[in-house]
């Protein structure tokens, strides 16, 4: 990326390309014409998914009334959490204001939602407001159950050898303040993740595959033993990337255990019980890596928009995974981890949900319905050492969809790889919450 | 990637190093290739010795480039893992090489021409 900019000559022919496209761009000018509408949307949740989708609904839509719900004054930028925790980027990396990626012309309420109303077309919040809405769009993340895991509060990580990345900027460092302690100390490791769905399946791995690179880069990999505990019966939810992952590590010296879910630990011990089919298992660690449990919060399962037969103990919402709208309520879609679809809890996947929102929403303002359709895609830039990764994409049939097929391999452990999680996804986000990528 | 267009281009380009330094270093590499083909124009030819000097600049602007990438990537030559990563690396190097011949070229022929002559 930056190398670019040392050559005078690449950026004065890029310069002048991009003169010349300016002049001739038919996608931007077909995007821009914009619909009359007097609509009034609500988005619950301002983060990745919501804002992403904000900031293109204000470019396609004139004088509709857009309203956000969303109480966190702070936007985290999650891909960057397992970085903080291997002691890469400070905290501060991953944290930005919610305000500040928002457009002009909209209305945030920052406020929890409490409950919604599908048939009277009203949210309420927990302080008492209430919005009507002729278009909802359910975009408030998901809840990490920290308390479903016995003997564990977040409150411990950093102490005791326990790491826990997922709860934010403070927790992903306080896990690299632990984790490292067990990269000078060796010992045993033990890293999890839970059986319910969950937001980037290929951070666990990133978080195990991290620190064994710190070990050996502190020369202490013989002084350690690493157990990677899974609660399903592969290592990753793509067979092809599963078998990959059970090959790698083999290289790295990383034992792996099927069938062991977490369920509680004792600190002052240092032991981890997992549930198995034949009973309780007691594992002990001096580092642990806690991945709690997922589910979607609570306002959405009170008020009947999860799916009846599925993830009954998570709450995801029951929409369509192709449309993502809503299977019982026309005006209302799910986007981003709470939605109820089969894969897709990353960034990437809210990158190629959004327009897919976006096109079905401003079609139904006009009466008419979106041709759209999100496939599944889920991009993992999986990191494997610290300047290594494997660009692993893919969609709801489990197929690999290299975005540069012949060039990029996807199974691959390639610097270039890194250097695009490292140096080119943050800006790329950033491009997708401004509604530009 | 669902669409690599220029804008989302330039929109990531922006984001990495800010929306200022971006096109201040779009102005910067501008300008010295402006100052490179007047340069050339005015001179009709390329000055031998001036662009022998050039040259030997360029494996210190290939080091400088490669050095830059790693340093600011927390990577190392050790990271190169496939044939794609090879061509990313020559190529860093090589445009460092070419963009530090052409600055050299440049400095020489608008700063330092009557000494060095053609």
């Amino acid at each position: 990326m930056t190398e670019n900019f040392n050559t005078s000559r690449r950026a004065f022919l890029a310069m002048a390309a991009a003169g010349g496209a300016a002049a001739t761009l038919p996608g931007a000018e077909a995007r821009a014409q914009t619909v009359q509408t007097t609509a009034r949307i609500v988005i619950i949740g301002a983060g990745a998914a919501g804002t992403a989708l904000v900031n293109r609904l204000v470019d396609r839509l004139d004088g509709a009334q857009i309203t956000l719900i969303d109480p966190r004054v702070r936007h985290l930028y999650q891909p960057g959490l397992s970085l903080v925790a291997a002691g890469l980027k400070p905290a501060d990396y991953v944290v930005s204001t919610t305000t500040e990626w928002l457009p002009d012309g909209v209305t945030l309420v920052e406020d929890a939602v409490s409950a919604v109303d599908p048939e009277v077309q009203r949210v309420d919040t927990e302080g008492g407001e209430s919005v009507e809405y002729d278009f909802l769009v359910l975009a408030p993340g998901l809840m990490l159950d920290h308390e479903a895991i016995e003997g564990f509060s977040r409150d411990m990580i950093g102490t005791n050898g326990i790491g826990a990345l997922y709860g934010g900027p403070e927790d992903a460092a306080a896990t690299w303040e632990a984790a490292s302690r067990f990269v000078e100390e060796g010992g045993r490791g033990l890293f999890t993740r839970p059986e319910t769905e969950m937001k980037c399946a290929g951070a666990p791995l990133k978080h195990t595959f991290l620190i064994d690179d710190r070990l050996r880069r502190a020369d202490n990999r013989g002084a350690a033993e690493i157990l990677y505990a899974a609660p399903q019966t592969s290592l990753f939810g793509v067979p092809i990337v599963s078998e990959r992952v059970r090959m790698l590590f083999g290289d790295r010296d990383i034992d792996y255990s099927y069938q062991r879910t977490l369920r509680a630990i004792d600190a002052e011990r240092k032991i981890a019980t997992f549930e198995t089919p034949d009973g309780t298992e007691e594992q002990d660690y001096d580092y642990i890596h806690i991945i709690p449990p997922q589910r979607a919060p609570q306002f959405i399962r009170d008020s009947g928009l999860s799916w009846a037969d599925r993830w009954t103990d998570q709450g995801w919402v029951d929409c369509d995974q192709y449309t993502m709208r809503h299977n019982r309520y026309d005006n209302i879609w799910a986007v981003g981890d709470v939605a109820g679809v089969p894969k897709g809890k990353t960034a990437a996947s809210v990158k190629f949900q959004v327009p897919v929102v976006e096109d079905h929403l401003v079609a139904a303002i006009q009466g008419e319905d979106g041709t759209e359709t999100y496939d599944g895609y889920t991009s993992c830039p999986l990191i494997t050492r610290i300047g290594r990764a494997m660009l692993i994409e893919f969609d709801y049939n489990n197929n690999l969809t290299p975005s540069f097929p012949g060039v990029i391999a996807p199974l691959e452990e390639l610097w270039i790889s890194w250097l695009m999680k490292e140096v080119a996804l943050k800006a790329t986000y950033n491009a997708m919450l401004r509604g530009q990528a | 990637m669902e669409e690599l267009t220029l804008e989302t281009m330039i929109a990531v380009f922006e984001e990495i190093f800010g929306t200022g330094l971006f096109w201040s270093m779009v102005a910067v590499a501008a300008i010295i290739t402006v100052g490179y083909l007047y340069v050339l124009i005015r001179d009709h030819n390329l000055g031998m010795r001036r662009f022998l000097i050039a040259q030997l600049f360029m494996p210190v602007g290939a080091v400088l480039a490669v050095w830059f990438v790693m340093f600011m990537t927390s990577s190392n030559l050790s990271d190169i893992g496939g044939p794609v990563d090879v061509i990313v690396f020559l190529g860093i190097a090589v445009m460092g090489a070419i963009g530090m011949s052409i600055l050299v070229y440049t400095v020489e022929s608008l700063f330092f021409r009557d000494k060095l002559g053609d």
